[in-house]
């Protein structure tokens, strides 16, 4: 079928119109990230999309080191979500050493490598 | 592997060549060069090899490319790519494989002339499609999250990171094959230009040519050769993960896994293990590792490397080569842990040979923590 779409186009697509879908196992609940056609904790096979609450925490971060006039330093991170999945991404909106563990940080889609994707800002308050 | 497997195979000879820069030769070429240093070394032929174990940073193919290379038809190849942990998961096959009777006489080889090409890692794998965005700088990006997460956790400082660095050099200084064998300082890898917080060039492995071969046969007729053989008394492998973001737990690697079975099947401890050989690719990975397979609890890493406690002279001695941090570094480490440490055994070492070894580790590290493999080799007495 010439419409049909992998889980990678399902999350590509949604990023494109600003919307971050998570893939969520509909036999154990539970989600994952990356996606996949099955869920990498019961195996199971039917999976579905949610809208992402966006809320998370840096679980790990770096600052990866570059010279100025190749565009300086920037940061590179592992964000846990309240739905449980980690994926890598970078907090933009702050210095990249003053990224954190621990900090509570929102996603939003941004851009990367000149492709939509999902970027993390500081939480407010 | 399992305790039925203990010292079914042996180390008859080890290998290397290039270390350093390998100057107009290619990858394959030492390759070549250091499977004939192996195989002349357990005074055998590359006629007699039938049992090849090898893969390479370049290529799809590299155990088709390196048998042609070679001139030989071998029987058998395990190509099985992990990383810079293969090398040590071979032992493990290639024991698996003489003990069947699938092969006679099975070669562990690899080289790299990735210094001379490029200066900086070659590696063949692309970048993972959901990481890649986000220009992470492949593989120190990865474990300087790792290191920064054990000092979230366990105060884990830089200091105790550098004293890593600081080790392996002092033992590097030792031994004339070592690539970098001047000063080192904790002030020195703490001043040393950041690459990655929080780590420094100095907590980063080398980047050189080089490569090494290991030459195994059954246990039966390993006292035949002219160097003491080296038993395979266990070897055990686990892989948790291959993108740094699926890491379960950044403080914990499959090295208590592997390490634990590898123990099981040896019938030994690690407070039986007098040379520690780690695949330190940054300074981060030995203290991990210590912590995995039970020289230290879960989180003392650091205090465990403070201070020069795994240098020469010190409680454990790990790294005995100078390590990839000062020793060599050519792309993938995996296969120097064993060679080292079945020099240990032999009584050859290039640099500090410690006092009658007779049980050694080898630990193998491919990816960015990913898989981890352990090895426990032993002399005759330990049979």
């Amino acid at each position: 079928m010439p419409d049909a779409k992998g889980p990678d186009h399902i999350f590509q697509g949604a990023l494109t119109k600003g919307e971050i879908l998570l893939p969520k196992c509909e036999d154990c609940g539970a989600y994952h990230f990356f996606p996949r056609v099955l869920c990498p904790h019961c195996h199971g096979t039917a999976i579905s999309w949610k809208q992402a609450t966006g809320k998370g925490r840096v679980h790990t971060t770096t600052v990866v080191r570059r010279k100025p006039e190749r565009g300086g330093d920037y940061n590179v991170c592992v964000v846990e979500l309240d739905e449980g999945v980690r994926m890598m991404s970078r907090v933009e909106g702050i210095a990249p050493g003053e990224v954190a563990i621990d900090m509570a940080v929102t996603a939003f889609v941004g851009e990367a490598e000149g492709a939509p994707a999902v970027l993390f800002k500081p939480s407010e308050g | 592997m399992t305790a039925e497997l203990r010292g079914k195979s042996a180390i008859v000879g080890t290998g290397h060549a290039g270390f350093g820069e390998a100057h107009g030769l290619t990858a394959y070429d030492v390759m070549a060069q250091s499977a004939l240093a192996a195989l002349g070394d357990a005074g055998l032929k590359l006629s007699d090899v039938d049992g090849l174990f090898c893969t390479m940073m370049e290529d799809s193919m590299p155990a088709l490319m390196a048998a042609e290379y070679l001139g030989i038809q071998p029987r058998l190849i395990d190509g099985t790519m992990s990383g810079g942990s293969s090398f040590v998961n071979y032992l493990t096959s290639a024991t698996m494989a003489l003990d069947a009777g699938l092969c006679a006489v099975a070669l562990i080889v690899y080289g790299s002339n990735q210094r001379t090409a490029s200066g900086r890692l070659v590696t063949a794998s692309r970048p993972p499609a959901h990481e890649a965005p986000y220009n992470p700088r492949y593989p120190i990006s990865a474990y300087a999250m790792a290191a920064a997460r054990h000092m979230h956790e366990y105060g884990t400082t830089r200091e105790q990171l550098a004293d890593v660095a600081v080790a392996a050099r002092a033992w590097a200084q030792h031994n004339p094959e070592a690539f970098e064998r001047g000063p080192l300082t904790r002030e020195d890898v703490l001043g040393a230009r950041m690459v990655g917080d929080p780590l420094t060039v100095r907590d980063c492995c080398l980047v050189t040519d080089g490569g090494g071969a290991i030459v195994l046969v059954r246990a039966d007729r390993a006292r035949d050769f002219p160097k003491a053989p080296v038993y395979v008394l266990g070897s055990a492998a686990e892989s948790s993960h291959r993108q740094i973001s699926q890491m379960k737990d950044f403080t914990v690697t499959a090295a208590r896994d592997s390490g634990a079975r590898a123990f099981a099947a040896a019938g030994v401890t690690a407070a039986d293990i007098q040379a520690v050989e780690l695949y330190d690719a940054f300074t981060i990975n030995t203290i991990l590792f210590l912590e995995d397979l039970g020289f230290c609890a879960k989180g003392e890493g650091g205090a465990f490397v403070e201070g020069g406690r795994i240098a020469p002279g010190g409680v454990l001695p790990v790294n005995t080569n100078g390590g990839g941090l000062s020793c060599v570094h050519p792309g993938m480490y995996g296969i120097f842990t064993v060679i080292e440490a079945a020099r240990q055994i032999r009584g050859d070492a290039p640099g500090i040979q410690l006092r009658d070894v007779d049980l050694a580790l080898a630990h193998g590290n491919g990816g960015v923590l990913s898989s981890q493999v352990t090895a426990i080799l032993g002399s005759q007495n330990t049979l």
